[in-house]
């Protein structure tokens, strides 16, 4: 385009609109586990009815066409949907690499062998367990370890590669060379060092979670001495450590951008261009009601932070706004009460100092796991009524 | 040091290479990620299939593309780099 007439010069023209090349599809909410830094919505307990078998199909099979090719099956715990085979068997029939995101919480072997034969390609085991459970396990706590061992050695004894997933926080993060010790041990293919993100239950208990500077500069450290004696030994497990972006000074290009690569599919089949997206006061489709074509390029929804029109300052006139886009337009949201303001992590944000002193509050904290609110139906019920 | 191309690749466990009509290009697929190939790439990534060898590969594309004197010269330097990410493996 030319010219847009517009009369802002410092705005680019709206790129065109990418593939969804990632599918996520968040088969329910139900879980065993109460994990208070779980990401999904608080009041996950008033959602509606999950989408049936036959209506994931049709999701799985518009998005392929559309381009999509990784398909996340997660939740919520997946393994809770008793169709969870069948899904597995349509989403690789389309062609998708499958990965099944999961607690390994009632994983069994018979099940490993299931879904490989559905054509599974990947199992993530998240040692998303209750705290006490983790604690348990790095504290070497026989059972909880056999078992998780019995788990990655069947996953790996089918053919899977593995990820494991741990979620950081500041009552565990000083044990990250006991976490990646285990996870060698496990032969793990990757592993994932993913500091919490402050979304759902863990922007709620975020006192509790949010590590030191210290701490996080200190895991890095650790993180990155074993990669050079990974790769000294030639060993192929790759370590991803996520940083939780309350310790940057500008924002994380969120998503790679508004609804640009990701669209999650919600258990009763809301869509949205990120899993985090619920809470914010924008109209968002469902695919019940409309084709994932309209919804991705056509809806008020998918549309409403692409591009660069929607701005304000100080983004608008950023030269760094191709880069990040603002960042995440959730944590504005939360942070600034208007999810069209800069990402407060941004040093550039006039709300940058809630960040400073979310760090500051980490300094001094004090509130035990068992003070948490955890994620339950009991307090999802109690926080939909308020 | 020389490349020995009696090594047959394969690739990795987990790691699958496909064509996609919406990106018209071939893909690597692994753990939640992807990676798009280029034209050359997917030539040879197209041979990988745990039987050929380096000097099949070679073989099979200088057939194809006649009169490419880097040919063999890139397919090893693709071996190299696929190794070095942990695509495959050289055995």
């Amino acid at each position: 385009m030319l010219n847009t007439g517009s009369n802002s010069p410092d705005v680019p023209a709206t790129p065109e609109v990418g593939l969804p090349l990632w599918l996520l599809a968040e088969l329910t909410y139900r879980c065993p586990l109460q994990c208070p830094y779980c990401s999904n919505p608080l009041d996950f307990a008033a959602q509606g009815q999950e989408l049936s078998t036959a209506q994931w199909f049709k999701v799985m099979a518009e998005a392929r066409e559309m381009g999509a090719a990784q398909l996340g099956f997660s939740g919520g715990e997946p393994l809770v949907r008793q169709d969870l085979a069948e899904l597995i068997g349509e989403g690789r029939r389309l062609g998708y690499y499958t990965n099944l995101i999961t607690s390994g919480i009632g994983l069994t072997e018979q099940k490993i062998a299931d879904f490989k034969q559905a054509g599974l390609d990947h199992i993530q085991i998240s040692f998303q367990a209750s705290d006490e459970q983790v604690n348990n396990l790095l504290a070497g706590s026989k059972k909880a370890f056999a078992q998780k061992l019995a788990m990655a050695r069947a996953v790996k004894a089918h053919g899977y590669p593995m990820v494991l997933n741990f979620v950081t926080h500041r009552h565990n993060i000083d044990k990250i060379d006991r976490i990646i010790e285990l996870c060698i041990a496990l032969e793990a293919d990757f592993v994932e060092l993913a500091t919490c993100q402050f979304y759902g239950w863990a922007h709620l208990n975020r006192a509790g979670l949010l590590p030191t500077r210290a701490q996080l500069e200190r895991a890095e450290r650790i993180t990155n001495e074993y990669r050079d004696k990974l790769q000294a030994a030639g060993n192929p497990c790759k370590l991803i450590f996520v940083t939780p972006d309350y310790y940057e000074e500008r924002p994380k290009a969120c998503m790679n951008g508004w609804g640009s690569v990701f669209l999650t599919i919600t258990p009763d089949g809301t869509a949205l261009p990120c899993h985090g997206a619920r809470q914010l006061p924008v109209q968002f489709p469902n695919v019940r009601e409309h084709s994932l074509q309209h919804i991705w390029y056509n809806s008020f929804g998918f549309n409403r932070f692409r591009g660069y029109a929607w701005m304000p300052e100080p983004c608008r006139s950023c030269d760094e706004k191709e880069k990040d886009f603002g960042g995440c337009r959730c944590q504005a949201y939360m942070l600034t009460g208007d999810a069209s303001n800069a990402d407060p992590v941004c040093a550039k944000s006039a709300d940058h100092r809630v960040i400073l002193a979310a760090r500051e509050e980490a300094e001094t904290a004090s509130q035990p796991l068992t003070e948490m609110t955890f994620r339950n139906d009991r307090n999802s019920r109690l926080i939909a009524r308020s | 040091m020389s490349f020995d191309r009696h090594l047959t690749p394969r690739w990795r466990p987990g790691y699958r290479f496909q064509y996609e009509p919406a990106q018209k290009a071939h893909v690597l697929l692994y753990p939640e990620g992807m990676i798009k190939l280029n034209e050359s790439a997917a030539l040879i990534g197209g041979l990988i299939d745990g039987e050929r060898d380096v000097a099949a590969i070679i073989a099979a594309l200088d057939e194809q593309f006649p009169g490419v004197p880097e040919l063999p010269e890139d397919i090893e330097q693709f071996m190299e780099v696929a190794r070095a990410e942990h695509w495959i493996e050289l055995a």
